[in-house]
């Protein structure tokens, strides 16, 4: 197979505009979830991770917009212009572009919004992206719960593989909304507090946003200092339940399984996880019991749900961008809020930052739907 | 674009009240609304699962299609690749007039777990046992070229020994199912021609 990396990319999030200000801040642990009080979402305050709309619109600004765009339009054209413009790259009619959401503009739904409610179907939300900027070819949108960050990354490996492209723009992101709130509340999967995943005193998860892209090439010219290789991905699904997680972990380790059995290696030769840790209950011991069954449960694993809260169809690419710096700056990043493992079965979750000699890193995602993703990158500059 | 190594092993339309398997009508109704019309074919196929009654229409439609096509299919690794254009949207506005009022206090998790459009996905994988890949994506509409890429990579790569593919889409009442099973041998070529002009026959 040929090689296929990620190269340029960029996180808009609470922590700044680029992916340098979000990994500064977790190598210093300093979490990006704050208390939000806003009724319009939930009638209670909760801890969440929010793109400040100021220096949003600001930064939107200078793309010279000639007509108006959603919020969450505004979060992914500001990531995806950056990394566009780092690229240098042409939009030819072999560059794609994938974006990667759960719930896009789903905002647009609520009777005080000033925008269409067309502007709810996600290839509307696609095609304001890919006409912005003039892409030649029709965007893809990928809905896939809260594995469609990572599984992007595996699709646009599998185009470029047949060909149809040599290039593919990844961007992801969902919004903080009272859509979603009001749903994971109703599931009482909420925290009250910032998440704690893995601990014993986890009480469930934290929602956040953030905008997120990355360039996946085949083209080794067009790499960066922190770009990595594809050497194994695959999506397995539980066959067991539509939001309760399988308790044997059975999709996840098969993911794992499968994706180790494509980059050819034993789980000896991987360096880091980069786990989901949602922090609630039942996710959290899946995936200590799919570790451990797949022979992972003393490699260094964090969640980095603790410094952004859960991003939803972000999430994925996000944890993996983190991972390519990780994996550069040979820096295991602390899992935040984790104090006393609370899985039944061990786990080697990462305390504090530490300086660890890296070149492969796992990284998982599990979601609604019974749907589990696995993707293993190796470091291409040492 | 044809691939010589692979075929349609099976097709199955769902729409206009009918719903056929390669070509041929299995089952037609006269059913106005959808879950009359839907609900009537569950009986039909005598199908016996309860969780069939708790699912959105979307999942609904889909799990009726897959039921036609991978009711006698032994093969365990087959993948689903899904797609539409309204995503969950017909649950999604379920769930936004649930919170519209009372600050989201009548928001139901049974409603809110469909506002994802691979749930339908997870009820085929949990009816089929699959333990395979699953994709869902969303174009403007039926797009066999790009359904095909990625059919293609993963038979090529062995990631899955057939895939299910296809498009389903529930939206405001209307309903439109065109799914398919690619495998080694098979009825026709595997040609996104072919597939257009098979989804085009209503």
């Amino acid at each position: 197979m040929n090689n296929i990396y990620l190269s340029h990319n960029n996180i808009v999030s609470a922590y700044g505009f680029d992916s340098a200000s979000a990994v500064d801040s977790i190598k210093n642990e300093v979490s990006g979830l704050s208390l939000v009080d806003d009724s319009k979402i939930l009638p209670n305050p909760f801890y969440s991770s929010l793109i400040p709309q100021d220096n949003l619109s600001k930064a939107f600004q200078k793309l010279n917009p000639q007509e108006d765009y959603t919020r969450l339009e505004q979060i992914l054209l500001v990531s995806l212009a950056n990394t566009l413009k780092e690229s240098g790259l042409e939009l030819t009619d072999k560059v794609g572009l994938i974006v990667s959401t759960t719930k896009g503009n789903i905002d647009v739904l609520d009777a005080d919004s000033p925008f269409d409610e067309n502007r709810a179907y996600l290839s509307e939300l696609g095609k304001k992206i890919e006409t912005f900027f003039g892409f030649k070819n029709e965007v893809i949108v990928l809905s896939n719960a809260c594995v469609s960050g990572v599984l992007a990354l595996a699709v646009a490996k599998r185009f470029i593989h047949q060909k149809r492209y040599d290039h593919v723009f990844v961007v992801a992101g969902d919004l903080v909304s009272q859509f979603i709130l009001t749903g994971f509340n109703s599931f009482q999967a909420l925290s009250e507090l910032p998440c704690r995943p893995y601990c014993k005193t986890r009480a469930g998860i934290n929602i956040g946003e953030v905008g997120c892209s990355v360039l996946v090439t085949k083209d080794e010219d067009h790499l960066v200092n922190e770009s990595v290789r594809i050497i194994g991905e695959a999506s397995c699904n539980d066959a067991n339940h539509i939001s309760g997680p399988s308790r044997t972990g059975e999709g996840l380790y098969r993911s794992v399984v499968s994706a180790m059995n494509q980059a050819n290696i034993e789980a000896e030769a991987i360096d880091y996880i980069s786990a989901h840790g949602t922090a609630t209950m039942f996710n959290d011991e899946m995936e200590a019991i799919a570790f451990n069954r797949a022979n992972l449960q003393n490699t260094p694993l964090n969640s980095l749900k603790g410094y952004f809260g859960h991003t939803l169809g972000a999430s994925g690419l996000l944890e993996t961008i983190i991972g390519m710096y990780s994996l550069h700056s040979n820096t295991l990043f602390a899992s935040l809020g984790f104090q006393e493992l609370g899985v039944s079965q061990p786990l080697n979750i990462i305390t504090e930052t530490t300086a660890k000699e890296s070149s492969i890193f796992l990284k998982t995602a599990s979601g609604f739907g019974g749907c589990n993703t696995a993707a293993i990158f190796q470091k291409v500059n040492s | 674009m044809s691939t010589p190594d692979y075929h349609i092993k099976s097709y199955c339309r769902i729409s206009n009240g009918k719903i056929s398997k390669n070509g041929e009508v299995l089952f037609s109704d006269d059913s106005e609304e959808f879950p009359a019309f839907i609900k009537a074919a569950y009986k039909h196929f005598e199908t016996d699962y309860s969780k069939f009654f708790k699912m959105d229409n979307l999942s609904k439609l889909a799990f009726i299609g897959a039921e036609v096509l991978l009711k006698d299919n032994n093969e365990e690794n087959t993948a689903l690749v899904l797609s539409n254009s309204a995503s969950s949207l017909d649950t999604d506005r379920k769930h936004q007039n649930a919170i519209s009022d009372q600050s989201g206090a009548y928001a139901s998790p049974a409603v809110f777990v469909y506002t994802l459009p691979n749930i339908c996905m997870g009820e085929i994988s949990i009816r089929h046992k699959l333990y395979s890949e699953n994709s869902f994506f969303i174009f403007a509409e039926f797009n066999p070229h790009l359904l095909s890429d990625y059919a293609n990579d993963l038979l090529e790569t062995g990631q899955a020994n057939e895939v299910l593919c296809g498009w389903v889409d529930y939206d405001k009442g209307k309903y439109d199912a065109f799914l398919y099973v690619i495998a080694k041998k098979g009825l026709l070529p595997f040609d996104t021609g072919e597939l257009t002009k098979l989804y085009r026959t209503k």
